[in-house]
């Protein structure tokens, strides 16, 4: 009996762990516990009061002073404003898991989505509420042309998204590769200007140019590799290592061979 | 890995070979094979074509209006220097005498010896009939070569005659206009967004045509002394040449809570020298040693953006000369 008794405390142990694991909410997201039997309008304000305010302020009015970050012009802040974003940034940062930031000076970056789809719904239809701003954009880029897309991609994103859509640098940020953007995320980025990106108007590319803009991305998620080897599709610095290392040491190689036939 | 240890492998045997050779007793008695007329022509006409490939580089590099100039520079240098090469390899292959003599001899125990060296060093040039011609060939090889690896310095910038640099074809009133050729209004320009912009009807491939556009709040502008009338409404235009190595300067980075993210900043592809529009494109980071230079504008009663005069300074990459007039004086 005394031998039974230990395993016995590690099952009940291992038990208890997993039902407190149970019990909590997934990281991060607190979520009203009557969540199904909410209406859309209901859920939306809840979620918002629980995950966004703390830095976008009540009703959406955003944080700018009373914190100890500091940025840009001696701004004082924790989040800015959402009135008048619209549903087009909200869909942008809530689909792609750039929102919600575990704390406010974090750089959005693509993460895993915590929301749920209606979630997500709910609180798209709750900031779009709070003033009148841009809808989630609609993009077709089966009537974009790619190489319109392609040489309008080189000309206003490639300087950062690099080549193919790899993914870069500019100076104090990373730029994301865009291998797993949706037309509409990208559409929606385009015109919102997430974190450091600029925003595109109509007037700079027209929504027909952004359906080849999006073609265009769509194509480079598959690119036909004609010469074999893609080493990552991002040009000349892995290719001149490729050339350095292995044609290099080939070529060395080779020397030492024809200098061993000349000598004997 | 194969190949790291063939190297390896290839690089022990030669050792031990040269080990070998040295341990070899060297010869009693020099023998000179007669002097090669016919492989002193070869060295001397080897040199002559070298200096002359020499001299194509040369003139190559100082007529741009070839096709296909870099692949002419190329080839040329490659057949100047393979040419060298293989005059040496003939002159050290076939007339020059060579002999390995590693002990010390005692100067005074074995005189004879002594002497004998002494001779067949006198002797080593003795293969050569026509010392003369072959000096002026090597000569004319190294001033053709030395020519060619020396002349691509005039690429680095006119050092004393710099107005050139300021030769851009932006003018007072002159309007500013997008990639299509539509002119900008004023009001067309948005904060958080860029723009590019050339002068209307001027060519557009010169290196001071395009310009960046952005707008900011004016209040947050910290401009050199003397500009307080260049931006009117917040709107900035500074060349898209960078002062690095004259890339486009096609990135812009904007903060969408400039509480929080880095401040505005436009931003060079190539090497990331990062520039503060606020501060009349201040290098924030990286290897561009001075601003891009700054366009005055002004807002015309149609609303059209106009330039105001030309740029604060000269435009384009680092020339030797480019300090030399000073910044912030356009003319």
């Amino acid at each position: 009996m005394r031998r039974l008794r230990l395993p016995l405390v590690l099952v009940l142990g291992a038990l208890a762990i997993t039902a407190i694991a149970k019990g909590q909410p997934p990281s991060g997201i607190s979520r009203p516990s009557n969540e199904t039997a909410l209406s859309q309008v209901e859920l939306g304000s809840q979620l918002y009061a629980g995950n966004c305010a703390s830095c976008h302020g009540v009703a959406g009015r955003g944080i700018v002073s009373n914190t100890s970050h500091q940025g840009v012009g001696g701004i004082r802040g924790r989040g800015p404003s959402l009135r008048g974003v619209g549903a087009e940034a909200a869909y942008l940062y809530l689909t792609t898991g750039f929102m919600p930031l575990s704390n406010p000076g974090e750089r959005p970056y693509r993460r895993r989505v915590l929301f749920s789809d209606r979630e997500i719904q709910a609180l798209i239809a709750y900031v779009a509420s709070l003033a009148p701003g841009p809808g989630i954009p609609h993009v077709d880029p089966a009537k974009g042309s790619v190489s319109d897309g392609f040489r309008l991609f080189t000309e206003n994103c490639a300087g950062c998204h690099q080549a193919v859509a790899e993914g870069g640098y500019v100076t104090d940020a990373r730029v994301p590769a865009l291998k797993q953007s949706t037309p509409t995320q990208i559409a929606a980025a385009v015109r919102t200007g997430p974190y450091l990106m600029p925003s595109f108007s109509k007037r700079q590319i027209s929504d027909s140019e952004l359906n080849s803009l999006v073609a265009y991305v769509e194509a480079s998620k598959h690119p036909k590799d004609r010469g074999g080897w893609g080493i990552g599709h991002i040009g000349p610095v892995p290719e001149g290592m490729v050339a350095w290392a292995v044609a290099g040491l080939a070529l060395v190689g080779l020397c030492v061979l024809i200098g061993e036939r000349v000598r004997t | 890995m194969r190949k790291l240890l063939v190297a390896l492998f290839g690089f022990l045997t030669l050792r031990k070979r040269r080990e070998r050779r040295r341990e070899q007793p060297p010869p009693e008695q020099p023998v000179l094979p007669p002097p090669d007329r016919g492989a002193e022509n070869a060295v001397i006409v080897l040199l002559l074509l070298a200096g002359l490939a020499g001299a194509a580089f040369v003139f190559f590099y100082a007529t741009s209006s070839i096709p296909h100039q870099t692949q002419w520079l190329g080839l040329t240098i490659g057949i100047a220097l393979g040419l060298v090469a293989a005059a040496l390899i003939v002159l050290g292959r076939t007339l020059l005498n060579e002999e390995e003599s590693e002990e010390d001899y005692p100067p005074h125990e074995h005189p004879e010896e002594q002497e004998q060296i002494e001779e067949l060093v006198e002797r080593t040039g003795s293969r050569f009939t026509r010392k003369g011609l072959l000096k002026a060939a090597g000569g004319a090889a190294a001033l053709g070569v030395g020519a060619a690896l020396v002349a691509p310095a005039a690429s680095l910038g006119p050092v004393t005659g710099t107005n050139s640099l300021y030769d851009t074809p932006w003018r007072r009133g002159l309007r500013l206009v997008d990639v299509r050729g539509r002119p900008f209004l004023a009001d067309d320009i948005e904060e958080g967004t860029f723009y590019t912009a050339f002068p209307e009807g001027a060519s557009r491939d010169e290196l001071g045509a395009p310009l960046v556009l952005v707008r900011l709040d004016p209040k947050a502008l910290r401009l050199p002394a003397g500009r307080g009338s260049w931006a009117p409404g917040g709107i900035l235009a500074y060349s898209k040449i960078c002062t690095h190595a004259a890339c486009a300067v096609a990135l812009y980075r904007k903060p969408t809570f400039p509480a929080i993210d880095p401040r505005p900043a436009l931003v060079c592809p190539c090497h990331y020298s990062t520039f503060d529009p606020a501060q009349g494109a201040k290098v924030l980071f990286g290897p561009a040693g001075r601003p891009l230079p700054q366009l005055p504008l002004e807002i015309d009663p149609q609303g059209n953006l106009r330039a105001a005069g030309n740029f604060s300074g000269p435009v384009g990459p680092a020339w030797w000369g480019t300090h030399l007039r000073g910044p912030g004086n356009p003319s």
